[in-house]
């Protein structure tokens, strides 16, 4: 029996995550627990509340960021019409998911590793840090742009070694790419690193992991229809140039392997 | 109630098969269904060489429809027939071949190719792409092309069944249904997506690399539903209908238009295990209306005196 599935689960609650400029711009979903018992960290749920009727056609796909016998939950940032609309679901609404996708994160339990996450790619690693056998050769580092409150970093960082750095205005960024320089550098030599933000981002990752010889996993967000490699939507171009699904080849790749 | 039906020579279990380009191969939905509940499925367009595709973005969501120009990315025929027909070969349902090409000759090529293939039942002859500079739209638009593209298919097929899709791009659809019907088509296959497209207005871009797309799902339906009735009315081969299916009672208003199967398409992105129940769900709800064979419902539409 495949691990993979699609089915309806009740909404258990919407909870909003810290002040930012409008109320719940950031939120956790709690879904039912739709049985995976295998989901791994960086594997991504495809989600569809049935209240969308035929207005919205896609689902949307968010990473897992926990889940327990009891429950899936969802770190979400609202940006779009998707987005907007899962804010205003309530409580026992019925939601289609299919899951989990896609590949996940390498795990080396015994390998130092180096988190980089960017806004709300924060969410992965969630999982990642609960899931891992010595959360203490983790270390998160977190450049983001609302407040710190406004993403899970207090709970994550319990757990592991964390950083973060705000960038409250433009002169901000310079810090925050020297500073992941300097870790991945950091990281380089037997270490493991794994990021997953904003594209410009993940594209900065990789030039230094490429440049430091770091070995550097990333995690590619597109958009996409499906979620299970039929659909050609969210395709990347691979390392000769190929176009590739993101959705089941991915979404984890190892940053000399894909084109950013 | 018994849901087999034939079209122009390909006999299908139910009446529901899965448009191309929105299933993959099939083998991509095999966990969240028993593919053999499915009347047909019509694989991923299919060329000669392998294509890359159209430069990203290529999809974009829209009220009630999505627009894609993915320009028929494929491994090529050479990859289906080695590396994935002998999977699909496994599973007990029709296998329909979409074919895209540049010329009828290449069309013809790989028909030959195809039709050769245990495990491929029907051929479906792409004249209807919208996201493809050479072939696709210029021969969906011109009722000669669409007529010499068909006569190749059909030299090359055996007795291989030949559908040809249609594009609703054109001023008359029934021209077009003549001109394929006159090639040779065993049946029609409507419609393809509608042209359209969607633009971002704070960063002043279109939302697709490629600027117009096709449109399909729910927004399409009426289109359809139109093409469908004017064809079936106007020619003698079998007609499969699509666009917008998203529910049984969408799926019969396709059969009571006139047409003898359906296929589905964007509906499989609302949910990858939605053509699995489809076929039971018009079943049940024929009986519901007290219908008691497909037969007697097809193109029974009253319209007005």
């Amino acid at each position: 029996m495949s691990l993979r599935d699609c089915r309806n689960v009740k909404v258990l609650d919407v909870v909003p995550v810290g002040q930012s400029k409008r109320p719940g711009d950031f939120f956790e979903l709690v879904l039912e627990y739709p049985g995976w018992g295998g989901w791994k960290p960086g594997q991504f749920v495809m989600v569809r509340p049935v209240s969308w009727g035929p207005e919205l056609v896609w689902g949307r796909p968010f990473s897992i960021c926990r889940g327990d016998e009891k429950s899936l939950t969802l770190f979400v940032q609202r940006v779009g019409r998707g987005t907007e609309r899962l804010s205003q679901v309530l409580p026992g609404e019925d939601v289609t998911i299919w899951g989990p996708l896609g590949n996940s994160f390498a795990v080396e339990p015994e390998t130092p590793t180096l988190m980089l996450a960017g806004g709300i790619g924060i969410a992965p690693f969630c999982g990642y840090i609960e899931r891992h056998a010595a959360p203490e050769n983790l270390k998160l580092f977190f450049a983001h742009r609302m407040p710190l409150e406004c993403y899970p970093y207090a709970a994550m960082t319990q757990k592991a070694q964390g950083q973060n750095m705000l960038e409250a205005q433009p002169e901000d960024l310079a810090g925050i790419i020297d500073q992941m320089g300097a870790l991945i550098r950091e990281y380089a030599d037997g270490g493991l690193v794994l990021c997953c933000g904003p594209t410009p981002f993940m594209k900065t990752a990789q030039r230094f992991a490429l440049e430091h010889g770091a070995r550097l996993q990333v995690s590619l967000e597109n958009r996409m229809a499906c979620g299970v490699g039929a659909c050609l939507g969210c395709v990347c171009k691979d390392e000769k140039g190929h176009h590739t699904q993101v959705c089941t080849k991915g979404p984890i790749f190892w940053a000399d392997k894909v084109e950013l | 109630m018994d849901m087999n039906v034939s079209v122009g020579g390909l006999q299908l279990r139910n009446p529901v098969m899965t448009a191309s380009g929105t299933f993959g191969n099939g083998l991509e939905f095999a966990p969240y269904g028993d593919l053999e509940k499915l009347g047909g499925i019509c694989v991923k367009g299919l060329s000669l060489k392998p294509r890359e595709g159209n430069p990203m973005p290529r999809i974009a969501e829209t009220p009630c429809g999505m627009l894609n120009a993915i320009g028929i990315q494929n491994p090529g025929v050479e990859y289906f027939v080695r590396s994935i027909l002998p999977s699909l070969k496994r599973v007990d349902v029709a296998v329909v071949a979409n074919l895209y090409a540049c010329d009828a000759d290449e069309f013809g090529e790989l028909a030959g190719i195809l039709a050769a293939e245990e495990g491929v039942h029907a051929l479906e002859v792409n004249v209807s792409c919208p996201n493809v500079k050479e072939g696709g739209a210029a021969f969906g638009q011109d009722p000669s092309q669409i007529a010499r593209v068909t006569e190749s298919v059909k030299k090359r097929a055996g007795n291989t069944p030949v559908m040809v899709k249609l594009s609703p791009n054109v001023t008359d659809i029934v021209e077009c249904a003549r001109a394929a019907v006159d090639g040779g088509a065993d049946s029609l296959s409507l419609i393809n997506t509608l042209l359209g497209m969607a633009v971002d207005a704070r960063n002043r871009r279109p939302r697709i690399a490629n600027v117009v797309a096709g449109l399909s799902g729910p927004a399409i339906k009426p289109v359809a539903l139109r093409c469908v009735h004017q064809v079936c009315r106007a020619v003698d081969v079998p007609v499969v209908g699509l666009g917008g299916i998203a529910s049984a009672e969408d799926a019969l208003e396709f059969i009571l238009v006139g047409a003898h199967a359906v296929q589905v398409g964007t509906a499989n992105f609302l949910r990858p295990d939605f053509a699995f129940s489809l076929a039971d769900d018009m079943a049940a709800l024929l009986s519901d209306m007290g219908v008691e064979s497909l037969d007697e419902y097809r193109g029974s539409l009253v319209l007005p005196l």
